[in-house]
């Protein structure tokens, strides 16, 4: 209360200096970041020719336009645990401990993580989207739409690195990152961004279909101008709003819990 | 600054299944260097978190500079530098980017934290490793690196917890160069250390620390001399002149005949003037000797005499 609480100023100023010393590490060491973009073009690749032929999609339209903003959206999921092994390092190395000794504000080191994994992600996602258009992916959509389309991904991608903040600054117990690494794979497959959950047994279907990553790849797919696999339901109406309002949900948690949980590290 | 760098009175912290400080009470004089030895889990880690306001006591009183670690944590913050167990450094960035990132962090403006950073690196050896990578330093460049970092803002108590665990001998002498240094510059120093000649080496004052509570507190030699003197223990050249030598030394002498030792416990004048005394009768009475050897007793000694289990002492 009495406290010498630092000013908006000094704590977007030490974000940018936490942002810059991120940034730096992926320009030092860019094998984690080129080794995410690799690993989506293989689900693409995979997914496209070796499994593709043999989908169908329900009320009609080819594979390709449905499975590209579900990778897209995949690759932002997935960078939870990318986030959350380098808060895990950090923490484990004591450079935590150190920020926390500092007289800084409490936000400023998550903050800065967020917003350089946010910059590797939009490069990650130019990546993958020039990609897509190389092996006849299609943008149908307006400019503008294509753009929410991006921004709805970007949404996702921020809820989702809060999560892994929080995760890294929370689990300490050995393994818990492959643990995370383990179980995003159901997580992400039980969705839309492979196989419409029109086809799933009536109760998977129905989890696949509210998964938020589903959103926002439905929204996508939607606004791209792409087959969204989906003919009726909550998200085949309002597919933008859910894929707006699950990463804030999420953000909502998880922003004010890894602040906590910062503070609270000792 | 004329307050106390740190006084703590009663602090206690409770993990789960462990008391780790239980009723810690402590004061650390301006410009000295303050070292808290213990054992594994005796509690000097977490007394250094509590201090550093990394870890919030569960009652007791910390204040740091002045100021009450609880209630104003950021401002303790200002006060102090932190250097935690293991390097806290940025592997990715060069030495000169890591320092210029803490001082920054503290609130310093880009030139004064780069001008900052220069001082550090040329002050303790690094100025040649300033512009590469940390993650190829060796470890004891690493530490120097470390300490300097928490030294950014020029703190008024700058914590060391073990900064030598783990380093060779001739990178321990040159983080104990870089402590003298420190401390000469004005900076108070607590350190927490395992080590006992550490503690010889560099400390002004050394608490004990067993369970989370303190043990003993004292000066090094105080501490040394509160064990007992110094003893003179001279070797016997045959096991047939050990009892003539004990009928010369006096009734107090101990005897050791596997090892062909008597022990002689100096009085108050001294281990110098017991030697000279023993030498004196020895020679008077005719007996030849293989060895005189003059004992002080080491730190090593107060710490195990000290930290032994209950009745265990000797």
């Amino acid at each position: 209360m009495t406290d010498l609480t630092p000013g908006l100023t000094s704590t977007l100023r030490q974000t940018w200096v936490i942002t810059l010393r991120d940034l730096k590490h992926w320009q030092r060491e860019p094998w984690g970041p080129v080794f995410g973009i690799l690993f989506a073009i293989m689900m693409l690749l995979i997914f496209g020719y070796l499994f593709g032929g043999a989908i169908e999609m329900p009320g009609g339209g080819t594979y390709l336009p449905y499975l590209l903003p579900g990778v897209l959206a995949l690759t932002m999921m997935f960078g939870i645990d990318g986030t959350m092994a380098v808060v895990t390092e950090d923490t484990k190395r004591g450079v935590t401990d150190r920020f926390r000794s500092l007289p800084m504000s409490g936000l400023a080191v998550p903050l800065g993580r967020a917003v350089a994994d946010l910059g590797n992600s939009a490069v990650q996602l130019g990546v993958l989207m020039l990609g897509g258009l190389l092996i006849g992916w299609r943008i149908e959509g307006s400019f503008l739409e294509a753009a929410v389309a991006v921004g709805l991904l970007l949404w996702l991608r921020l809820a989702m690195l809060w999560l892994g903040i929080f995760l890294g600054l929370t689990l300490r117990m050995e393994g818990a990152l492959t643990m995370v690494q383990v179980l995003v794979w159901p997580l992400g497959f039980c969705s839309s961004l492979f196989v419409s959950p029109e086809t799933m047994p009536g109760w998977l279907g129905f989890l696949a279909a509210w998964n938020p990553v589903s959103a926002t790849a439905t929204a996508c797919r939607d606004l791209f101008g792409n087959p969204t696999g989906i003919t009726s339901g909550m998200l085949a109406d309002h597919a933008v709003l859910v894929a707006l309002a699950w990463p804030a949900v999420l953000l909502a948690v998880f922003v004010p819990l890894s602040v906590r949980a910062f503070r609270r590290l000792g | 600054m004329t307050s106390t760098p740190l006084s703590a009175r009663h602090v206690r912290k409770r993990y789960r299944d462990t008391q780790a400080l239980d009723g810690l009470d402590l004061e650390v004089t301006t410009g000295t260097v303050h070292a808290l030895l213990g054992p594994n889990g005796a509690g000097k880690s977490t007394a250094v978190n509590v201090f550093a306001t990394l870890t919030r006591p569960d009652a007791g009183e910390v204040r740091v500079g002045g100021h009450d670690a609880v209630r104003h944590p950021a401002r303790v913050r200002s006060a102090i530098g932190l250097v935690g167990q293991s390097a806290a450094l940025d592997e990715a960035l060069h030495g000169r980017e890591n320092l210029v990132m803490f001082g920054r962090l503290h609130g310093l403006s880009k030139t004064s934290a780069v001008r900052r950073a220069g001082e550090l690196l040329d002050a303790f050896g690094l100025a040649e490793a300033g512009d590469r990578k940390v993650s190829g330093y060796s470890g004891g460049m690493r530490r120097r690196l470390d300490i300097a970092a928490g030294l950014v803002t020029r703190p008024q108590l700058l914590f060391l917890d073990e900064p030598t665990t783990g380093l060779d001998p001739r990178a321990r002498h040159e983080v104990w160069e870089m402590v003298r240094q420190v401390v000469a510059d004005g900076t108070t120093v607590l350190l927490t250390t395992q080590y006992l000649d550490e503690a010889d080496q560099l400390a002004d004052m050394v608490t004990v620390l067993g369970a989370g509570r303190v043990i003993a507190e004292g000066t090094p030699s105080a501490l040394k001399s509160d064990l007992g003197g110094d003893r003179v223990i001279i070797t016997a050249s045959r096991p047939d002149d050990l009892a003539r030598m004990t009928g010369v030394l006096g009734s107090a002498a101990a005897v050791d005949p596997d090892r062909l030792e008597v022990t002689v416990e100096a009085g108050p004048a001294g281990g110098g003037a017991a030697v000279v005394e023993a030498v004196r009768s020895l020679d008077s009475a005719g007996i030849t000797v293989d060895d005189v050897l003059l004992r002080r007793p080491t730190l090593d000694e107060v710490f195990l005499h000290l930290t032994a289990p209950e009745g265990a002492a000797r």
